[in-house]
């Protein structure tokens, strides 16, 4: 380390100046690497600028606390920095896209969105729904148990964070095969089967130690994921609008909640913003916080405490960055400065220098605004729920953050630098991909290949990690992850939050990584189009969605060009499906050994249930009933489970045709209130032959359908027609007596009867030229589906 | 009454509610601070995970509370106060030595919540057969041979007694009439082991229990998430609504023998 670019002060305790004023370029860099901050060249010109004209250098607490607020974890430059692409230049992802969809559609009921930790919709007259999903994909590569716990933990207090009582959680995980070859594994790389059985575990232990039920979720499996494991947490909570305080002002008292603060969690989000490497698990373990749900437990207690009695005048949660970004994003929130005395803060141990307090990432924290005549009342609840509670510091008049340890200033920054980042300006380019379309004959036996998509992981049935989760805590959950005896995959999970009323919220998700290969934009039109069709099929509507990106790194042109393609798409189909985004996340920079990430967006949907009573789950009823599929099938089998089987990827992605669409869902909804759908499923991985099977075994009745009557087009074959995965298509099971009134609602939309509900124990499907080309007993499809994954976690 | 770790107060607290009776959650911290606990007729330990369930589950909280408050304790289980413990509360009983409490209160716990057979965590709906003759307060009005059904969910719900007592520990059991439930299948059948009618590989199908008194009562099944009809799995099967859920017949128990007492 070359000594003179770092200064000791004389002083009691380690703190350093920086000495960027003598610093040439090469330099600079050399200090952003050695000191971990993770800021390139143009940010350190702007640091030393900055500092000249403060006529000093600065100390490692202020660079470090640069470090965090401006890394792409914490302000997301990729997101809100220019882009270039071709002649295209748009400024802000986010805001021409994204939140774009919102403010367009600027519906009534949403209450708070991109604001705050977490987006908040209207659930009635008193109530609000806070909703945020968040990525842990890096440390859960590192240590996934911790990694996906920390997760968890996170994502609850973002809940926490705008004052909500967190009432549901939501898992969507990507593993690389779990049956991949050890000795194809490059080093620093773990295997999947190792990642898969700790990030499980890790999800489950901390929500079902906090008591919040894990409602809704799914699992990919896919070879880009061996390296770059994908874990997103999400988390739903209910909060009486009127209790959401959020007006700090100078004075107010700042109060650090929950855990004891130490070195677990230094850099996280620097580490998070950096492609993992061969050393990752040396260089960054300790960026991987450690758990303790039971604290959080009692931390949400006196929250939800101190909320009702209306106590605190702001509340944010300590995530990436700890203290370092808490601090400073409440300040710039509500327009004041900050004094902080680090020394206060309480240490799991001594020996932390004052940076490291200041960045910790340290779990189960939480900051909290006081006005100082409330502060007794506040740690007196605290106090009993053994949740130890300090005053840091306050917030202050002038727009200044200062940091003091042991009566010595360690920082002094303008509020507005630290929330100024020189603009990042990236080139994008799109290539499309260059997948051609398979040549194959019809396979003989179609009963086989229904058997093996069934087994096939995306597929099968994740029972054994869903049972590993709580979803029935709390007594709220109305509509289960697996629904009858035999466990059939629910399209969505319904939630009754309140006791004096039937209304509901459906919580669902649509995530198709495998047509991201071919097309992004068409991947991200998909994941909508699948997270909206989930919530409709149970009676969900008046749906906001969430969005997640996980991304290979995005100074690669084209890895960001088709980012800017699902950007693309996210707007103009939300905006088709009038869903406005309420909250979301990016995680980019997911490169590993292997190669990067496949392009995976998650969406997830919200819908209001005006009434439980009314939901529709996806098995069978009864004998003698008709189904109709709902909505036309193309030939799309580019990115299919059924194309994965047999080697390819294809080129022929599935579309989403916005205005038929929106057309559909309605017609689906407006049958489900008049009570005329029976069962309802969405067709999605396997298409109609998959979505049929499950229909049958978790009904425990057989169907007989026939293809001839399914509405095509440009489709001659029996096996395409089954294993389509055209979107917008649903499989409804309607009562003879409600037929005609469910043929002339669904007027206007592609909607056919295929068939029957039959007593007969089997799926029997006549093909194009009239012949059976499918026919298996329930059991045996049933069997299939369950025997992959059954081992359990 | 709860503690760090307690998560299934709310729902609890609610069936009380719903049946006109007045129920407080309570935190240990709270009754110990105002010595509080003999102003309450009934003592409810709910599910959750008591201190992170370190050490074994439940032991942190039996042992906190013995020291903290064992005089009151003691004289709530001389009254025939009742107390009902709920899955983690189960596990709490058992350790304070309360259940099965063959001589009263023991000093040791006398059996134990193991980890589950097939191991981990495992949340899912399970049948229950009553087999109560009519000592147990919370279940009297419950014809015996009645199958229950309500939901499980822990990794540490597999009772046993220690191997050489267990088969004279058993027949105690059957002679104080403090066998309560059984996992048995949908038909009624006992389980006799066989995953998943009996989720945790129970010593001889064993789900709840009670004291020779019978008025202390706990079970690993978690009777509030199956009070109302919508809580069930397949209610969107039936074409008939049932009025309720088997887990309210509990509770309905507790509320008819405390109006007998009054």
């Amino acid at each position: 380390m070359t000594t003179r670019l770092y200064i000791r002060r004389e002083a009691t305790f380690p703190v350093f100046e920086i000495n960027v004023l003598e610093a040439a370029d090469q330099q600079l860099l050399e200090i952003s690497r050695e000191l971990g901050v993770g800021l390139n060249l143009q940010e350190m010109k702007a640091v030393k600028e900055y500092f000249k004209k403060k006529g000093r250098n600065p100390t490692d607490v202020e660079l470090q606390t640069i470090g965090q607020t401006w890394s792409e974890h914490c302000f997301h430059k990729t997101f809100k920095g220019k882009i270039k692409m071709g002649e295209k230049e748009i400024d802000s992802l986010f805001k021409t896209y994204i939140a774009r969809v919102t403010e367009e559609i600027n519906p009534k009921w949403c209450f708070s969105v991109f604001e705050d930790n977490a987006g908040i919709i209207r659930f009635d007259k008193g109530y609000g729904v806070a909703a945020k999903v968040e990525t842990h994909n890096h440390p859960s590569a590192i240590e996934p148990f911790g990694g996906a716990a920390t997760g968890v933990g996170g994502v609850i207090r973002d809940i926490l964070g705008v004052w909500a009582d967190p009432i549901a959680c939501t898992d969507v995980l990507g593993f690389g095969p779990l049956n991949f070859d050890y000795s194809k594994l490059p080093p620093g790389v773990k295997h999947p089967k190792y990642i898969y059985m700790g990030v499980v575990a890790g999800i489950g232990s901390y929500g079902n130690n906090m008591g919040i039920p894990t409602v809704s979720g799914a699992i990919y499996f896919d070879e880009s994921y061996i390296g770059n494991v994908v874990v997103y947490c999400g988390c739903v909570g209910l909060l009486p609008l009127k209790k959401f305080s959020k007006n700090a002002k100078p004075n107010d008292i700042i109060l650090l909640a929950g855990g004891k603060t130490g070195r677990d969690g230094i850099h996280g989000v620097t580490f998070a913003s950096a492609e993992l490497t061969e050393k990752s698990e040396e260089v960054s373990r300790p960026a991987v916080q450690i758990a303790n749900p039971i604290e959080e437990e009692k931390l949400k207690r006196a929250i939800i405490t101190v909320r009702d009695r209306e106590l605190a005048s702001a509340i944010t949660d300590l995530g990436g960055g700890g203290l370092s970004s808490a601090v400073g994003e409440t300040a710039k929130k509500f327009g004041c400065g900050a004094v902080v005395e680090l020394d206060k803060v309480p240490l799991k141990y001594p020996g932390l220098a004052p940076w490291e307090i200041y960045v910790s990432e340290s779990q189960e924290r939480m900051l909290l605004a006081v006005p100082p005549e409330n502060l007794g009342k506040v740690l007196e609840i605290f106090e009993n729920e053994d949740v130890e509670a300090t005053a840091i510091g306050k917030y202050t008049q002038d727009k200044l953050l200062r940091i003091y340890y042991r009566g010595e200033k360690v920082a002094e920054m303008d509020i507005s630098f630290l929330f100024e980042p020189p603009k990042t300006v990236r080139t994008a380019k799109y290539e499309p991909s260059n997948f051609e379309e398979p040549v194959f004959p019809e396979p003989k036996n179609l009963t086989d290949i229904v058997l093996q998509l069934l087994s096939s992981p995306n597929i099968a049935s994740k029972e054994s990690v869903i049972r590993s989760y709580d979803h029935e805590v709390k007594g709220n959950t109305t509509l289960k992850p697996l629904q009858g005896e035999f466990g059939g995959p629910n399209d969505a999970a319904v939630i009754k939050p309140l006791e004096n009323s039937w209304k509901g919220i459906a919580i669902s998700c649509g995530m198709n990584p495998n047509y991201g290969k071919i097309d992004t934009y068409w991947m991200a039109a998909s994941a909508i189009d699948e997270a909206v069709r989930n919530n409709v099929a149970v009676g969900g509507r008046r749906i906001a969605l969430l969005d997640n990106f996980t991304w290979g790194n995005p100074e690669k042109p084209e890895r960001l060009g088709s980012l800017v393609k699902a950007c693309e798409a996210c707007y103009k189909f939300a905006r088709a499906f009038r869903t406005p985004f309420i909250s979301g996340k990016d995680s980019l920079y997911n490169e590993s050994p292997l190669g990067p990430v496949t392009p995976t967006l998650l969406i997830t949907a919200l819908g209001i249930v005006p009434d439980i009573r009314l939901t529709v789950s996806m098995d069978v009823k009864e004998a003698g009933d008709a189904v109709y599929i709902v909505g036309r099938t193309f030939a799309e089998l580019g990115g299919s489970e059924y194309y994965r089987l047999k080697g390819f990827v294809g080129k022929t992605v599935p579309k989403v045709h916005g205005v038929q669409a929106k057309r559909t869902f309605s017609a689906i909804t407006k049958a489900v209130d008049l009570g005329l759908v029976k069962a309802c499923h969405d067709l999605s991985e396997g298409g109609l032959a998959v979505a049929a099977a499950e229909m049958a075994f978790a009904g425990g009745y057989g169907l007989e359908l026939d293809l001839r009557k399914v509405p095509c087009e440009a489709l001659a074959r029996n096996d395409f027609v089954l294993f389509s995965e055209s979107n917008s298509r649903f499989l409804v099971e309607v009562s003879e007596r409600d037929k005609k009134d469910f043929e002339t609602l669904m007027k206007g939309t592609v909607c056919a009867e295929i068939g029957t509900v039959s007593e007969k124990q089997r799926l029997c499907i006549k093909g194009l030229d009239g012949e059976a080309v499918v026919d298996a007993s329930l059991a045996e499809l049933l069997a299939s589906w369950k025997k992959t994954l059954s081992s359990g976690v | 009454m709860r503690v760090g770790g307690t998560n299934c107060d709310a729902e609890t607290k609610r069936a009380f509610d719903e049946l006109g009776v007045h129920a407080e959650v309570a935190h240990v911290n709270e009754l110990v601070k105002r010595g509080r606990l003999l102003e309450y007729h009934a003592l409810v330990f709910p599910g959750g995970f008591s201190y992170g369930d370190y050490v074994r589950a439940g032991a942190i909280w039996a042992k906190w509370i013995l020291a903290k408050m064992g005089k009151e304790l003691k004289v709530f289980v001389d009254e025939n106060r009742p107390i009902l413990g709920i899955c983690n509360g189960l596990q709490v009983l058992v350790e304070a030595g309360l259940l099965p409490g063959f001589e009263g209160v023991s000093p040791y716990p006398e059996a134990s919540l193991a980890t589950n057979v097939p191991p981990g965590y495992n949340c899912r709906w399970v049948y229950l057969k009553h087999e109560n003759n009519g000592k147990c307060v919370f279940t009297s009005k419950i014809p015996k041979g009645k199958v229950l059904r309500v939901p499980v969910a822990h990794s540490e719900g597999r009772f046993i007694f220690a191997k050489e007592k267990e088969k004279r520990l058993l027949e105690r059991l059957y002679e104080n009439d403090q066998l309560v439930f059984r996992y048995c299948k949908k038909n009624g059948e006992y389980a006799e082991g066989h995953y998943p009618a009996n989720p945790n590989g129970s010593f001889h199908d064993i789900a709840g229990i009670c004291n020779p008194e019978g008025t202390i009562f706990g079970l690993m099944p978690h009777p509030e998430r199956a009070f109302y009809w919508w809580q069930q799995p397949d209610w969107t099967r039936q074409r008939q609504m049932p009025q309720c859920g088997d887990g309210k017949l509990i509770f309905e128990g507790l509320i008819n023998h405390l109006e007998k007492e009054k």
